[in-house]
């Protein structure tokens, strides 16, 4: 018996609601089509009526968990047609707060892994010392969420001593908090067992559908843009790119927990040589008439940003690749011969969003055309029924 | 009496529908930070539900796209009586910098009647709480 489920489109939780649409053949899933649009606000045409000033405040809206990675994009992208270069203090303070928010985006990731796995403590636990993050970025920039601390040709914002002082004591503690994490993994065969094997992506499919970011390093492919194609002062700060050859749900944990790790190192490096000197300088208004391409590794993934320029203090064009969009396509393998009661978590390990609110899924009978509609909720009681009758994965184990 | 009795659990236990109708996401991770340990709506009895069947309040961020707008008033229709829609964020209030984007509608209040503006770009959780604090007071 075949079955037809569409899944969306309203995906509140998403950056860019889709709609899938599933074959199913008893719980096992044969195929998944994918439709998009259902978030589109327009954001490239509206950049299109703003000076470049002005965009770098709307591509921060573009997303607002990986609100720092578009603005810095577009800030590099721009930055190549005026031909500045940022000075150094203004770099590093740039990447100081693109390394705290990608630990800010993958503890989220993980809360919310933790809760489409059933594992509702451990999504508390992250999520309160994600706190610590947020009070450090509001004290850097002086908001929660979007930072704004980005401008053309350096940062907005100066650090001073007592402030280094308070992220180097903060770091010591979510360090503490993380290996915890890591350990937890060790002791919670229940959860190990329930990520391994879910979600398989081959290294081949990886390479094959542009897989980006975790998704395709949890399958041993080591692409990092900040190691590939080094930006501001990557190219001399030294860190690892961690992967993973689980290819599976449980890689994509593990690659997560340990940049998490990797970040804490870069941003202590980064704090213990931050130089001094001013974090801006004064930049044209118009940059001269070209094109220029910027690459960012963003917590999901790569995120690049194209712009070209006609001369005036309005771009002519931006176009935003965003990482999630890199991943769809490797998405659906991972979907494909999974089981229906695995969508949320394999949906979620690509880390589209979290904020799990109402997400609903339409099971269609293909014979008679029946259509059922559940929501997310249902599917999580459909997962934990299935999980309790499977037998534990016990020879999984937590590669650490 | 009934009436009473009511009214305080109403008061009580409000659970609460999150609903994106376009948002950029930030407005949502603070609403979902609003329910995690740090700031724990959920001891005014506050509960997330994932469907709109269930739900009281009707916690609504983004400018509304055109897609969204049957679904956002389909969903509204869905929540039983008596409802609230509580729009937080400077695009459920006016469509913040999505505004005059061909494709947004530019706030809930154009599609479905709004209780409570939380403004804030995004809302803080503290502003959240503080307002569905001020909506039980209206109760």
């Amino acid at each position: 018996m075949k079955y037809s489920v569409p899944i969306g489109p309203q995906h509140p939780a998403l950056k860019e609601p889709i709609s899938l649409r599933m074959t199913l053949d008893g719980e096992v899933i044969q195929d998944a089509d994918i439709r998009l649009g259902y978030n589109h606000r327009g954001v490239e045409k509206v950049a299109e009526g703003k000076t470049y000033l002005q965009n770098i405040y709307l591509t921060e809206r573009i997303c607002g968990i990986c609100s720092h990675s578009h603005s810095t994009c577009f800030v590099q992208g721009v930055e190549k047609l005026l031909e500045v270069e940022p000075p150094r203090r203004g770099v590093f303070i740039r990447y100081l707060v693109s390394e705290l928010e990608r630990v800010h985006s993958h503890l989220l990731w993980l809360g919310v892994a933790a809760h489409e796995a059933g594992f509702d403590s451990l999504f508390m636990y992250v999520w309160r010392d994600r706190e610590l993050i947020m009070d450090l970025l509001e004290m850097i920039s002086g908001n929660r969420v979007h930072y704004a601390i980005n401008t053309l040709g350096g940062v907005r914002r100066d650090l001073d001593e007592g402030q280094v002082k308070k992220i180097l004591d903060s770091l010591a503690l979510l360090r503490k908090q993380s290996e915890y994490y890591l350990n937890i993994g060790a002791h919670e065969p229940s959860f190990v067992g329930r990520l391994a094997g879910v979600g398989l992506l081959t290294k081949e499919q990886a390479v094959d559908l542009c897989a980006v970011g975790p998704t395709a390093r949890a399958s041993d492919v080591p692409i990092d843009v900040r190691k590939d194609d080094p930006y501001g002062m990557y190219g001399e700060t030294p860190f690892e790119v961690c992967t993973a050859d689980t290819c599976d749900v449980l890689g994509r944990t593990v690659v997560r927990i340990k940049e998490v790790l990797v970040s804490y190192d870069i941003i202590e490096h980064l704090m213990r040589n931050l130089p001094a000197g001013p974090v801006a300088i004064r930049t044209p208004r118009r940059p001269k008439p070209g094109e220029a391409v910027a690459r960012y590794e963003a917590p999901r993934g790569e995120n690049i940003h194209y712009i070209k320029s006609n001369g005036t203090d309005k771009p002519e064009r931006l176009k935003v690749r965003a990482p999630t969009l890199g991943n769809y396509a490797a998405t659906v393998e991972m979907l494909k011969s999974g089981f229906l009661a695995d969508i949320p978590l394999i949906f979620a390990a690509i880390d589209p969003c979290i904020c799990c609110a109402e997400r609903t899924a339409t099971l269609v009978d293909a014979r008679t055309g029946e259509e059922k509609t559940v929501n997310f909720s249902t599917l999580r009681a459909l997962a934990r029924e299935r999980w309790k009758n499977a037998p534990l994965k016990k020879d999984a184990v937590w590669p650490f | 009496m009934l009436k009473n009795i009511v009214r305080w659990s109403r008061k009580k236990s409000p659970w609460i529908l999150h609903l994106n109708s376009g948002a950029c996401n930030a407005c949502d991770i603070e609403v979902v930070a609003a329910l995690t340990p740090r700031f724990d709506l959920e001891r005014l009895g506050v509960l997330l539900k994932a469907t709109p069947r269930h739900a009281d309040v009707i916690i609504a961020t983004g400018a509304v796209t055109r897609q969204m707008k049957d679904r956002l008033i389909r969903i509204y229709e869905q929540v039983p009586e008596p409802k609230f829609v509580v729009a937080v964020g400077a695009c459920a209030m006016s469509g913040c910098v999505y505004r005059g984007s061909y494709n947004m509608m530019g706030g809930i209040d154009q599609v479905i009647p709004v209780n409570l503006y939380v403004p804030g770009c995004p809302a803080r959780p503290d502003a959240i709480l503080d307002g569905v604090v001020k909506l039980l007071g209206t109760l």
